[in-house]
């Protein structure tokens, strides 16, 4: 097991979205501009590094019976400190996430991690795994967001620089709207599985 | 507290603000249990029950408790350990009382501790500082809410289980596409209804 390894099956075998198919709410929620998938990915990222390393720590000491509540309560500490710290420094996000960053602690994606990991391995190899996770759950943001944001709006503004302008403007205003984040999933679900399904066939 | 009217907040919970399409709460649920009607049924029952139930008892222990002792910073660990507690008291009583109702919702009420709709309508309820009439009467409509939708949606799964599609869309991304298509038609139907 060498920590890079570890680093780079977050973000393909075991990517949250495509792999696990874990987390969907906040994945279709807040992906409507690339902006809003950084401030969600970069909330959900911490609590999922602190709540790994804790379980890690613990692990020794937490009875199997009940460590789901343990679980719990540990990530529901970490979620508790985003939404102060986000609601004090950057309130035009934390309105824009809105009730997402209190709903990160029923986000399948933590407790799948806490059990199905760190309950198991040390602390060091935790953190690598939850740092792998977050960047897999950060990239499919950002490119379900990059996608409805520049269908949707003609560019992308991130934090006030604007990186890319199409020179028409399509402005299909559905792919903003909750229908558009339907879409984008689906047909990109459809594109990885036909893919798989090519490797497989050929693998034969 | 908020004066809104109380159907002005049902019809919101129910269409308008539908935490499926709208809101996407619940959704791992929503593609889950969505594969035949019986189980959608059985899932959406729970969760009608158990959110107009969290949604009473979270007012009632956020308002008495936790705002007069200033302990709001307490609210989000209250809220879950509040439904997981509410939950597994649900299922004693049940299996105590009614048993067939638990033999058809056994195995959906542990799923549900964990469904992020229940917690959602808790922390919204909060947040638009709703009074106790509304945030009970806001729980129960984006119960039926889900309950409408989980079963257009099982309903629909059901019947196209056998029309061939290319394989690369069976399961879950024929799921989305569903979902966009009665996605669309709330978004747009009910979004020109002023209210």
């Amino acid at each position: 097991m060498d920590p890079l390894s570890e680093f780079i099956r977050g973000i393909t075998r075991d990517n949250p979205t495509f792999g696990l198919v874990l987390g969907l709410c906040p994945t279709l929620a807040v992906t409507t501009s690339v902006e809003n998938a950084i401030g969600m990915s970069a909330g959900t990222a911490f609590v999922l590094v602190f709540s790994n390393l804790f379980v890690s720590l613990m692990r020794k000491q937490i009875p199997s019976t009940v460590r789901l509540p343990i679980f719990i309560i540990i990530i529901a500490t970490f979620v508790s400190i985003v939404d102060m710290i986000m609601e004090a420094y950057s309130p035009s996000m934390y309105a824009a996430l809105g009730v997402f960053i209190p709903l990160i602690v029923v986000n399948c994606i933590i407790i799948g991690r806490a059990e199905a990991y760190a309950n198991r391995n040390g602390p060091f190899y935790s953190v690598i795994d939850a740092i792998g996770i977050s960047t897999g759950f950060l990239l499919v943001l950002m490119l379900i967001g990059g996608i409805r944001e520049i269908l949707g709006s003609g560019q992308i503004v991130t934090f006030g620089h604007t990186l890319i302008t199409l020179p028409i403007n399509p402005s299909v205003t559905t792919m903003i709207l909750p229908p558009g984040a339907f879409l984008t999933i689906g047909i990109l679900m459809a594109i990885i599985n036909y893919q798989k399904e090519k490797k497989r066939v050929r693998g034969e | 507290m908020a004066d809104t009217s109380l159907f002005t907040i049902f019809m919101d919970g129910v269409f308008i603000k539908n935490f499926l399409l709208i809101q996407f709460l619940g959704l791992c649920s929503f593609v889950g249990v969505t594969k035949d009607v019986k189980s959608a049924s059985g899932m959406s029952g729970a969760v009608v029950f158990v959110m107009t139930m969290s949604a009473t008892v979270s007012y009632l222990l956020y308002t008495y408790l936790l705002v007069p002792l200033k302990l709001e910073f307490l609210s989000l660990i209250s809220f879950i350990v509040v439904i997981a507690a509410l939950v597994q008291l649900v299922e004693f009583v049940v299996r105590k009382n009614i048993p067939a109702l638990y033999r058809s919702l056994g195995i959906y009420l542990p799923l549900i501790s964990t469904n992020c709709a229940v917690l959602g309508a808790v922390l919204l309820n909060v947040r638009s500082d709703y009074g106790f009439a509304q945030s009970v009467m806001f729980g129960f409509a984006a119960g039926l809410g889900y309950t409408i939708v989980m079963l257009m949606m099982s309903a629909i799964r059901e019947r196209s289980t056998l029309v061939s599609i290319p394989s690369a869309i069976r399961g879950l991304p024929q799921a989305f596409l569903l979902a966009l298509m009665l996605s669309m038609a709330f978004v747009n139907y009910f979004w020109v209804i002023p209210i």
